[in-house]
């Protein structure tokens, strides 16, 4: 970020109040190719957003700046009022390490498409380490939490079984559990029923819907599944190249698109 | 030695066997460096500060580069020149730990890359920290890739352990040697070293073998169930590896 860019966040800082997360004119590019063009995003809490559009769209590179593992090359990321790569200092903002996002974080949880839970641990291990050494819990707190989370997605009888002793659905919902453990402020969720095999998805989606009816997170999905966003969405973003090119409520957005693109995205998609 | 040109296998046997324990002692030794310089080497070279990177690049290549006899001699009788005199035991160890060392940090090295991005990204994005990431994520999932090849790697301690014989090690191939020199019909000597040479080679499989079994239970991999493996246990080990289960 070049100083007159930093001068200029100080003086015009972004609306913060009241968003679980703001992005301002975040764009990341690796060399030439663009992949996230001066994107602006705010996210208010208990909202739910989907994210569509079609592959290499930039997707799940927005929900990785979102929790901070890439970096922008310009624009800034607020989560909840907080600054993810930017110090204030003596009023003006100065680009800060990975300290500052690690802080920043906190509130943010993701869940991914490959589960990536850990193998080496039973499902209660892998909610447990996370609430010690993150939240310094007890051991016995740690157990308690983890044991009525996994309960709630329906775990509760896999408590001391290992990821390689369930299913692609199971791991899942263990991976939700964990990133819950948190308690985050924001979730995310990458495509997470996409790498599994069809009988399992519903499962999955179930506990999603579950937590967009029961809890007062905001989340954010990148998905395929067209009817579901529908579904729980609050709000429907559709992405192309880097750039928003439609954004609204899921029955304007996936009834009467009125971007050109997302018609024929939506098209694409439906005509499966 | 109290030997004959005449003596029989019942007089040199004794002297013989004596060197097994040494030989063993050094290999043992020997492996702890390796595995020691291994992990330093190995992470060192996949550091992202070239500070460390690049030191840890060139040792490696030095002592993969030159042979193992010529370091050692350089050890043992070039060092005192430079002030530095280490007795042989010493000398023998470092080098051969060094050496190996230097192979096995390729190896500490691919392990620790091959464990999946997915893990540290999911650990980063729970916020744990690095250390947590890499000594509880990471680590525990490199562990199992990086046995075979310390079962290799000390195999060939036990073979290399040989070459301390040039440095005045008494070990059983410097016994071996001096005892065929004293008779006049040596050959069976070197026929019963070697016989021995393999016999502890094919233990030290064995016991690797039951390693790699157990690393990979702990890791999560393998057979989990009750019933226990077939001829063969689903992560390739054989099934006297296993703990007798009905």
């Amino acid at each position: 970020m070049g100083d007159s860019e930093v001068a200029e966040l100080a003086a015009n800082p972004p609306s913060t109040v009241d968003t679980v997360l703001t992005m301002h004119d975040v764009t990341i590019a690796y060399g030439e190719r663009v992949v996230v063009d001066s994107l602006n995003l705010a996210v208010k809490p208990a909202e739910k957003v989907a994210i569509i559009g079609p592959s290499g769209s930039g997707k799940t590179t927005v929900l990785r700046l979102a929790i901070g593992l890439e970096r922008p090359s310009a624009g800034s990321i607020l989560i909840d009022g907080r600054y993810m790569w930017h110090i204030e200092r003596a009023g003006v903002l100065v680009p800060a390490g990975e300290r500052q996002a690690r802080r920043a974080r906190r509130p943010v949880g993701m869940v991914f498409q490959q589960f990536n839970l850990f193998p080496h641990m039973t499902a209660r291990q892998n909610l447990t380490e996370p609430l010690i050494h993150v939240l310094s819990l007890g051991k016995e707190e740690a157990n308690h939490r983890a044991t009525d989370l996994l309960s709630r997605v329906g775990l509760a009888t896999h408590l001391d079984h290992r990821p390689a002793q369930m299913s692609g659905g199971q791991q899942q919902r263990v991976a939700i559990a964990r990133s819950l453990a948190l308690r985050p402020k924001l979730m995310l969720f990458d495509e997470v029923t996409s790498a599994l095999d069809p009988e399992l998805v519903g499962e999955v989606l179930q506990v999603i819907r579950e937590l967009a009816h029961t809890t007062s997170m905001a989340m954010i999905l990148v998905t395929h599944e067209i009817s579901f966003a529908a579904d729980i969405a609050d709000r429907v973003i559709v992405l192309d190249h880097g750039k928003i090119v439609e954004e609204g409520p899921p029955s304007i957005v996936l009834r009467e698109p009125r971007s050109p693109r997302t018609q024929q995205f939506l098209r694409a998609i439906l005509e499966r | 030695m109290p030997l004959g040109d005449a003596a029989t296998l019942k007089d040199y046997l004794p002297l013989l066997l004596q060197g097994i324990p040494i030989t063993l002692e050094l290999t043992f030794s020997s492996i702890i460096l390796v595995v020691i310089s291994g992990f330093v080497l190995g992470l060192g070279r996949s550091s992202k500060v070239r500070g460390i990177r690049w030191p840890s690049a060139f040792v490696v290549e030095f002592f993969r580069g030159s042979s193992a006899i010529v370091q050692l001699f350089w050890a043992f009788y070039v060092l005192p020149f430079f002030g530095i005199e280490l007795p042989p035991y010493v000398a023998g160890v470092l080098v051969l730990g060094l050496n190996g060392g230097a192979y096995f940090s390729e190896v500490v090295r691919a392990s620790f890359a091959s464990v999946p991005k997915g893990q540290t990204e999911a650990a980063a994005a729970l916020d744990l920290s690095a250390w947590f990431r890499l000594t509880r994520v990471v680590l525990p999932q490199a562990l199992p890739l990086m046995v075979p090849a310390f079962g290799n790697a000390l195999i060939d301690m036990l073979k290399f352990t040989a070459l301390l014989s040039l440095i005045t090690i008494n070990e059983l191939a410097y016994r071996a040697d001096a005892i065929r020199s004293v008779l006049t019909e040596g050959g069976e000597v070197y026929g019963l070293t070697l016989l021995i040479y393999f016999v502890l080679s094919l233990i030290f499989s064995f016991g690797v073998q039951r390693l790699e079994y157990l690393a990979n239970r702990w890791a999560g991999r393998g057979e989990l169930t009750r019933r226990g493996p077939g001829r063969k246990g689903k992560s390739g080990v054989p099934r006297w590896a296993f703990p007798s289960r009905s």
